[in-house]
């Protein structure tokens, strides 16, 4: 798969409620949350963010309340990959789960801007900087995460699956 | 090789002999989801057409996080999980039956369980040397559909607590102090153990708030060993029976140990928006509040609720301070009221809360002005957290809070004691 889009940077610690503040919690409709995303941090996001772009923070990246909300808001809002120097554990694994794809690579981090042109390239392990033209490394899923991810999350997977097995 | 108290469980629940970095799947014994979180997992069990669930007598819904209902999409929200629970036979704890979290340790969870749910603070019953952790609706839906889970056994962080906590300081400090030191992201995957003598003297309810606070440092999980204590806090419930011995091995591997001696700690708070921005109370001594909230799964247990009355009492609640006091559940709550905790609260100025989730989640229930300044028992001060971007949250014990309740300002417990 490739990503490609503008980056978005924000920096450590950016928690779920800001991603997707509690009061907004009374859906699950990606849109609708989508609609609010990350507004308590940013609020011009949700006006400049485009379908393609890219999310980059420093470390501690979703901590906080396990609302699998988070990663469908992000997702909803048109963004294709998060890309930080370290994810906090439950936001981990509902990203996956949601097919949100997230990548840890500090040098990547260190290495765009806001407003840099990034494309992440699954297949070959690379996150480009395109405004700088520098190519970042970073370790490619196990087959099966990549495999929930390209499904759509978790649920599609499983489904797949059930129906392989029959 | 010896294992910690985390890899003893999962051993014990996988069938397999699992240390640190394994991978296994494991039996789940007890899942819950909440009002917050549970549509959402309802929706997911429906997308995969599970109607019958494998252990429906320990598979949990919770109505706290915004209970009675606020707003007509959440009561919708809530007649979800009502109609969910009664199909599949579940069990359903109701508006006013209190948090998740303080439910789960009263009447669910034993040691040697393995508890999952769907809210963040679900370590809070690893106290009772149980694994619990929380995970997001789909995981806790594919728990609930199959009994089982899939983790990564965490290495461990070995907290060896010494020394006599000074008067005015309390297990929340201590857990405030561990968090500045070790950072939000400190224990990142990992479970931390909380161990010392210190530990081993406090009562569960302190234990329960040290595991509760164990996510602030990115922690899978809390978890402290059951002993006398734990099982002195059972048979009290009526759960002589649910008792187990958890130890982890003398030769145990720990990623580190971490000594921590307490008795020169002070009162401390967490400053606004993160939970590791730790500062003694005499660093911000004299800071102007608007509000105080004693109450949470973190802090709002019979225990709590004593110290805070025994420095209200007497008192009057500072005129420009609005106190809000939510017992953790409806136990703690019959139980203040029999001792006349709420008589207290009421007479010198305090709004009392239904048990819940309420203020701190900021979906209703004291929700901040622009501007003002709240100072809170619970566990998180992120910006937004209660309600309102624009507002400003510190985080500190119940006496702390009861004492600045009083002065209408950021107050040092001890001069009330």
């Amino acid at each position: 798969m490739i990503y490609q889009g503008r980056a978005h940077k924000y920096g450590r610690d950016v928690d779920t409620d800001v991603i997707i503040p509690a009061r907004y919690l009374t859906t699950s409709d990606p849109d609708q949350l989508a609609g609010h995303c990350l507004e308590d941090l940013d609020p011009g996001f949700v006006s400049r963010v485009k379908l393609g772009d890219v999310l980059i923070a420093e470390e501690n990246f979703g901590c906080g309340s396990s609302r699998e909300h988070a990663p469908i808001a992000i997702k909803g809002a048109g963004v294709s990959c998060v890309i930080a120097k370290s994810f906090a554990r439950i936001f981990y694994r509902n990203a996956i789960n949601m097919g949100l794809p997230i990548y840890e690579c500090p040098e990547a981090v260190n290495g765009i801007d806001a407003g840099d042109d990034v494309r992440v390239d699954t297949e070959k392990g690379e996150i480009t900087n395109l405004t700088r033209g520098v190519v970042f490394k970073i370790t490619p899923f196990p087959p099966f995460v990549r495999e929930i991810i390209e499904s759509g999350g978790l649920i599609n997977y499983v489904r797949a699956k059930l129906k392989v097995e029959g | 090789m010896g294992k910690t108290v985390s890899e003893k469980i999962l051993s014990a629940k996988s069938g397999q002999d699992a240390h640190a970095g394994d991978i296994v799947i494991a039996k789940v014994d007890v899942v819950m989801a909440q009002d917050g979180t549970g549509p959402l997992t309802v929706q997911k069990l429906e997308e995969l057409g599970v109607e019958k669930l494998p252990n429906p007598r320990r598979t949990v819904f919770f109505i706290d996080h915004a209970a009675p209902s606020p707003r007509k999409e959440l009561s919708n929200a809530h007649r979800i999980l009502r109609e969910f629970a009664k199909r599949a036979g579940a069990q359903l704890s109701e508006a006013g039956e209190g948090v998740c979290h303080q439910r789960l340790l009263e009447s669910h969870v034993k040691p040697g369980d393995i508890v999952v749910g769907a809210d963040s603070h679900t370590c809070t019953s690893g106290a009772l040397g149980a694994f619990a952790t929380g995970m997001g609706s789909t995981d806790v839906a594919i728990a609930m559909a199959s009994g089982k889970t899939w983790f990564r056994v965490p290495e461990t962080l070995k907290m060896e607590i010494t020394g006599q906590l000074p008067y005015g300081v309390y297990a929340k400090d201590v857990i405030l102090h561990i968090i500045g030191l070790i950072g939000s992201d400190g224990a990142t995957y990992k479970a931390l153990e909380f161990t010392g003598d210190t530990v081993r003297a406090m009562s569960m309810s302190d234990r329960f708030t040290l595991c509760n606070m164990a996510v602030e440092a990115g922690a899978k999980t809390g978890l402290v060993e059951s002993d006398e204590v734990t099982r002195a806090f059972l048979k009290e419930r009526e759960r002589t029976w649910d008792f187990e011995e958890i130890k982890s091995d003398e030769d145990a591997e720990y990623e580190r140990s971490i000594q921590i001696n307490v008795s020169g700690l002070e009162p401390l708070v967490a400053t606004p928006h993160m939970v590791d921005n730790i500062k003694p109370v005499s660093k911000v001594e004299g800071t102007s509040i608007d509000q105080v909230f004693i109450g949470t799964c973190t802090n709002g247990r019979i225990e709590d609720l004593r110290v805070a009355a025994n420095i209200l009492k007497g008192n009057r609640c500072h005129p420009k301070v609005r106190l809000l006091v939510c017992p953790a559940s409806k136990g703690v709550y019959l139980q203040a009221l029999d001792e006349g905790l709420i008589e207290v609260f009421i007479e010198m100025g305090g709004v009392v809360l239904n048990p819940g989730c309420g203020a701190c989640v900021g979906v209703h229930q004291g929700i901040l002005a622009d501007g003002e300044v709240c100072l809170a028992t619970q566990n998180r001060n992120f910006r937004g957290r209660m309600g309102n971007p624009e507002g400003f949250i510190y985080l500190a014990s119940p006496a702390t809070a009861a004492a600045s309740a009083i002065e209408g300002k950021i107050t040092d417990p001890r001069e009330y004691l």
